[in-house]
């Protein structure tokens, strides 16, 4: 759908990425280029590598071998590059993961003000802003446990939006839902996308990922098995483990 | 469902029938939950009442023997016994009231350093034993585990005959920049204001006022630029150097009274009795070990999910830790740190084991044993202890409720 909106810019590469827990040989060879305004959606049985593998972007996770650059840094041991990425890269948790004794409109004005070392009346202004592209601005006031999960994941959203993000990602931002909260969340995730954010969201949300992914990717067992743009993916599957797979999600 | 088993007893409509059901009128009354639940606690109060009224009266029938009057007189007579520590003035001659105020006042001293090195050692060691640094986790664990497993008693006594009464005597004192340590304490020279140290204290309160200032100022500066202003480092500069400035302009208006070797002890400056430091050391080391435990709790009760979200803003670990973890774990931490503190106050009362004149010490020890006016002096000393409780609690109470309202 928005495939033209993909620039040539590399936002996110991945080369040769591994990781273990232990012994346990988690991420294999991960290998993933993502451009400027590419959305990718990630899909794939649970505990395939998912959520490790998109929390190595930000070095949530430690990752052994291979490379990872992020909008031309390379992410290495230097504190200064992880700092600079994580300014680059907003992140959107399954629990929300707001913070419970603070504002709405705290939650979102903290990191700007003390990272970022924005003015105040400027960081608020901004988070109001964003506020009102969740269409939650009449919250701005309340504390996170006053306010729906639907609501509560809107304002996590606006908070990564609040540090000017080139890349967002999304760790299946909807699956803690309830199912009439998904829409008002899937929604803003879409107008977002039009507006040609870099995204890479792992959820099993098969309509978000037909209408806005530029691609698909399967994980499963730690790998990248199959990757396609959407229409190809869901009609055509390669790997029989996608096709077992999509068989599953799709009978519901 | 009762309502209709007992009404059944009274049925008018029954008639004379023959197998008569057993008659279920009221039950008896020591049947009756209710009445029984009462009658017990009547009994109880009643026996509770005996025995202290018997108690009282048994000890005011033996003082009458003994020639004592109750009521408290006896704290205007004059008291006739030295006491090794005193924060007012304090003689022999002064009456046994003074020896409930200088004892008081010795309690609350050693609860109040005790309080404020116990809460900074324990918030240190609590966030410690949570350190990514195998070493410094594995050090705070071993400190917290000897000593919240070592009876406090025997702790005290360790500071106090094994360390410090092991020190030289005073002719053999060792002696740091001025200061001197042997057997009978540590001696530091007395400041004494001379004048014009008047405007030394005038700037420092000026200072004070400045500092206070400067952060509201740097406050609103930085919600109209975001720049952000060294407030901490300025502040300490102004309330420092002020004074210090026109301390030196108006040619250090400030003798100091040093302590100098005369015969077998000093004469001059400020001891600080070997019985302070040893109870201080025992009650702050001992009370942080739980302080510690308290605090890594709380830490660990602020969610994996909290840190993480906040590192993905770009947070540092320092930040994080200000504005989110602390934050958050100190509403876990607060009440259990409320009854540390009681702990520790009510522990200070082991200062008798080595004579260090606390209120137990002095006034429910020495004062009564030469008054004998048991009821009073022990009526005292419970009610100091119960109202600095009280106190205690009521301001961590309030605490804790601000804190808590930050949540909704
Ligand atoms: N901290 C950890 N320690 C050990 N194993 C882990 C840890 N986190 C995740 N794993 C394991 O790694 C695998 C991948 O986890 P994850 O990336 O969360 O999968 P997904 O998000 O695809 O469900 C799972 O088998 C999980 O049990
Ligand atoms: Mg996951």
């Amino acid at each position: 759908m928005s495939h033209s909106q993909a620039s040539d810019k590399l936002m996110v590469e991945l080369r040769d990425l591994n990781k273990w827990y232990g012994e346990f040989h988690v991420l294999k060879n991960i290998n993933l280029e993502v451009k400027q305004g590419e959305k990718i959606v990630i899909c794939g049985p649970s505990g395939s590598g998912k959520s490790t593998m998109i929390r190595c972007i930000n070095h949530l996770e430690e990752h052994q071998k291979g490379d990872i650059v992020v909008s031309g840094i390379p992410l290495n041991e230097d504190i200064k590059n992880i700092e600079a990425i994580r300014k680059e890269v907003g992140m959107v948790f399954q629990h929300f993961n707001l913070f419970p004794h603070l504002t709405v409109l705290e939650n979102c004005v903290l990191a700007p003000i003390w990272v970022k070392k924005m003015p105040r009346k400027e960081a608020e202004a901004q988070a109001m802003e964003l506020l009102e592209r969740v269409k939650i601005p009449d919250q701005a006031l309340k504390y996170p446990g006053q306010l729906s999960g639907g609501q509560q994941q809107r304002v996590a959203i606006a908070r990564s939006l609040c540090m000017n993000p080139d890349v967002m990602l999304f760790d299946e931002p909807t699956s803690a839902l309830d199912p009439e909260m998904i829409k008002e969340v899937l929604d803003v995730m879409i107008e977002l996308a039009t507006e040609g954010m870099t995204m890479l969201c792992v959820t099993h949300e098969m309509g978000f990922a037909k209408t806005v992914a530029d691609r698909v990717i399967f994980m499963d067992g730690g790998q990248i098995v199959e990757e396609n743009e959407p229409h190809e993916f869901f009609n055509n599957p390669q790997h029989e483990r996608t096709q077992l797979f999509l068989s599953q999600i799709l009978q519901h | 469902m009762s309502s209709d088993i007992s009404n059944s007893g009274h049925n008018p409509e029954g008639g004379p029938a023959k197998p008569k059901a057993p008659p279920q009128n009221k039950p008896k009354f020591w049947n009756d939950p209710k009445k029984r639940s009462l009658l017990f606690q009547v009994l109880l109060l009643s026996a509770l009442g005996f025995v202290f009224y018997s108690i009282i009266d048994n000890t005011l029938t033996n003082l009458e023997q003994r020639g004592i009057t109750t009521g408290f007189d006896f704290l205007t007579e004059e008291a006739g016994f030295g006491i090794a520590m005193s924060l007012v003035p304090y003689t022999e001659a002064s009456s046994y009231g003074m020896t409930f105020i200088v004892g008081l006042m010795n309690t609350i001293l050693i609860a109040l350093m005790g309080i404020f090195a116990a809460t900074i050692l324990g918030f240190l060691l609590g966030v410690a034993r949570l350190s990514d640094n195998w070493l410094i986790s594995k050090a705070s664990t071993i400190y917290i585990e000897t000593f919240r497993n070592i009876p406090l008693l025997l702790q005290i006594f360790f500071w106090y005959y094994a360390v410090l009464r092991t020190l030289p005597h005073p002719r053999q004192s060792m002696e740091f920049f001025g200061t001197f340590l042997n057997n009978r304490g540590f001696i530091v020279p007395a400041p004494v204001a001379e004048d014009g140290f008047g405007l030394v204290l005038f700037g420092f309160f000026v200072a004070l006022i400045g500092s206070w200032l400067i952060s509201r100022w740097s406050k609103k500066r930085q919600e109209l630029t975001g720049q952000q202003f060294p407030v901490f480092w300025v502040s300490l500069g102004l309330i420092v150097g002020i004074p210090l400035v026109l301390f030196m302009l108006s040619g250090m208006p400030l003798g100091l009274d040093h302590p100098e070797l005369k015969g077998f002890n000093f004469k001059g400056g400020i001891t600080v009795i070997p019985e302070l430091i040893a109870l201080w050391f025992a009650l702050s080391i001992y009370t942080a070990a739980f302080i510690a435990e308290t605090v890594r709790a709380g830490i660990l009760a602020v969610s994996h999910g909290q840190t993480e979200a906040a590192t993905a803003l770009g947070m540092s670990k320092a930040k994080t830790l200000r504005f989110i973890v602390i934050p958050q774990a100190l509403r876990v931490v607060i009440p259990p740190l409320t009854s540390q503190y009681l702990n520790l106050t009510k522990n200070s009362s082991l200062a008798t084991a080595i004579g260090y004149p606390d209120l137990v010490n002095v006034f429910a020890g020495t004062t009564l044993n030469q008054t004998g006016q048991a009821i009073e002096v022990i009526a005292m000393t419970m009610a100091v202890y119960l109202t600095l409780s009280l106190l205690t609690s009521t301001f961590m109470n309030w605490y804790n409720s601000r804190i808590q309202l930050t949540e909704r």
